[in-house]
């Protein structure tokens, strides 16, 4: 069975990235092949645990329009098909502001002039490489640049559907979450028993709920003592598929980037259950 | 009124601990309105229980829509979609084409392309921002609706309408909670504020994430200082993160310990400063004078370079 796996929260820092990493690694004896994908551009932490090796990098690009002056007469009539407020039209010329404009084409179609062409501006890169035999990937957006759904969307055109992928998502709930968790097969919901984890663990759940994705939860940190996920989780009928407890041992090789399965050898044995569930659930729902 | 001093929380990773110490902010300074700019994970409220004033809808950005009594299956909306958004009738199926909601981007090129006018922008409400009041003052916050974008857009609103309720109150400060990341909710978070302090903690993974956070801190020109949080996780790394902030010249604004008291107090609906007196609440209270230190500081500058500029 070939599928995609993605690991998300809504609320930052709940241990996505640590589920991730440690899922990989535990599944690279039972696999050919597999593959890592870290979509969380805007601060990509994949490779601070996985270490892999970084074979290349390939630029992302946005199509942004240039305009030719000497053809230009001022119409206004790309100002006038742009959604974005990316063109204002000053003393007959058009001006492009290359921040706001989602490459989106309109305006080129739009001028009657053929005065609008377009030029390749970077504003990110995807990362490859590989560990053993999980394949590596990565995107990467440039600071100050707003946009990372394209990142995304260029990142997952890139994967090989060939082979299981996990992929690691962003923190959050909106455009960014949904281009990662959009045509995944199952959402492994990572949260830590505090009010704030809850709360966000319930907005990605409605989101993956909208999209049509199974889901089940890994509890992270967890002290043993707060029972409200357990709660959250029957009322909801999501299965709680995997606890990993609040010890400072744990935090500690985090912080030195030591993936969990390193930490202690049974980790491997619970993240191949935790896969093992995954595949049992997905074999029980049905097929989108 | 000039213009409310702004002073904006963010931390490159999640997780660090953005929200905890802005409500340890919020409940020792009096002068200053909230705003949760976290706005896809919103968790402030769930500290402040406000009680809420004023209620409003965040329209979405219109998405296109076919009707399909007058599509005539041209095919000219599929060539001209650059975002995939168009699902063109399986063969065999019939002629109706469709719009995939989750990918539409709202440029409305398809709309203008229609040889037939079949297609038109239709615009949902994508959230909520509500005014409250709390124990702590004005909070200004907001709800995306489930599966919507423009997060940034929702961000400015919330932004906009804090200092609007900080003139209002006659309040010289907003405090923000900023979205994790540095993408586009972070740029409308953090773009003009006046001061930003970066939450992190000594990982690996944090480190990584705050020198990003920096460069996008000086990118826009804001002053930041920043905030080590769960500083006993890894000395290593802590002294190494102060030697760069002296050499950089950036301030550091307090080190906080890893307690798991700040759980239990958010368990409980508190800030961990009202919660007990721990040493964790004593080092949450000097971080956030610290933070209010340098934000009357850059008040005093801020009106001085005004007054010179008159």
């Amino acid at each position: 069975m070939i599928s995609k796996i993605v690991v998300a929260s809504g609320k930052g820092g709940t241990g996505k990235t640590t589920v991730a990493v440690a899922l990989a690694l535990a599944l690279r004896d039972e696999m050919d092949r597999l593959q890592f994908m870290d979509c969380d551009v805007e601060e990509p932490n994949g490779a601070v645990l996985l270490q892999p090796a970084i074979d290349g990098d390939v630029p992302v690009a946005l199509k942004t329009p240039k305009v030719d002056p000497s053809r230009c007469t001022g119409c206004e009539k790309c100002r006038e098909v742009c959604a974005f407020n990316a063109i204002a039209v000053v003393n007959k010329q058009a001006m492009v502001f290359d921040n706001l404009c989602h490459s989106c084409g309109g305006c080129i179609l739009a001028c009657p002039e053929d005065a609008i062409s377009e030029a390749d501006r970077v504003i990110g890169r995807i990362e490859f490489g590989h560990r053993d035999n999980i394949e590596f990937l990565s995107g990467v957006l440039n600071v100050s640049e707003a946009m990372a759904t394209p990142i995304i969307r260029a990142l997952k055109a890139k994967g090989n559907d060939e082979m299981l992928t996990i992929i690691d998502a962003p923190p959050g709930t909106a455009c960014p979450v949904i281009a990662t968790v959009k045509d995944c097969d199952y959402c492994i919901l990572v949260t830590e028993p505090t009010p704030f984890g809850i709360y966000d663990l319930d907005l990605m759940f409605q989101v993956v709920s909208e999209l049509g994705i199974p889901a089940g939860i890994v509890v992270n940190k967890d002290d043993g003592a707060n029972l409200d996920i357990d709660a959250y989780a029957g009322d909801n009928n999501i299965p709680i598929l995997m606890r990993i407890p609040l010890k400072l041992e744990i935090a500690v090789h985090y912080s030195k980037g030591v993936p969990l399965t390193q930490v202690d050898e049974h980790w491997d044995a619970e993240f191949r259950n935790l896969y093992g569930k995954v595949r049992s659930e997905l074999c029980q729902s049905p097929s989108r | 009124m000039p213009k409310p001093f702004e002073i904006v929380v963010i931390s490159g990773k999640g997780g660090t601990g953005k929200t905890v110490f802005t409500s340890c902010l919020a409940s020792i300074f009096q002068d200053k309105v909230v705003a949760d700019c976290d706005v896809d994970a919103p968790d402030l409220h769930l500290l402040f229980t406000p009680l809420v004033k004023r209620q409003e809808v965040f329209p979405g950005t219109p998405h296109a829509s076919i009707d399909p009594d007058k599509c005539t299956s041209c095919d000219r909306c599929f060539q001209v979609c650059r975002f995939g958004a168009v699902v063109p009738p399986e063969s065999g199926t019939g002629t109706i084409y469709r719009i995939d909601d989750l990918a539409c981007e709202g440029c409305a090129v398809c709309e203008w392309t229609c040889p037939a006018g079949a297609i038109s922008m239709v615009a949902g409400p994508s959230g909520k921002w509500f005014v409250s009041d709390t124990r702590f003052g004005t909070l200004v916050h907001a709800k995306l609706g489930v599966a919507q974008e423009n997060s940034g857009k929702l961000v400015t609103v919330v932004r906009e309408e804090a200092r609007k309720a900080a003139i209002e109150k006659g309040c010289r400060f907003v405090v923000i909670d900023g979205p994790p990341g540095i993408g586009c909710p972070v740029i409308a978070s953090v773009a003009g504020a006046d001061l930003a302090v970066a939450v992190t903690e000594p990982t690996l993974s944090g480190v990584h994430d705050l020198e990003r956070v920096l460069e996008l801190t000086s990118h826009f020109g804001v002053k930041t200082g920043v905030i080590i949080n769960k500083f006993d996780l890894n000395g290593e790394i802590v002294l190494k993160m102060e030697q760069f902030l002296e050499s950089a010249g950036i301030p550091l604004l307090g080190k906080i310990r890893f307690d798991t008291t700040v759980n239990r107090a958010i368990g409980e609906g508190r800030t961990v400063i009202e919660y007990s007196e721990s040493e964790v609440a004593r080092e949450m209270t000097l971080a956030a004078e610290e933070t209010i230190a340098l934000a009357n500081q850059g008040l005093d500058v801020k009106a001085s370079t005004e007054s010179r500029g008159d």
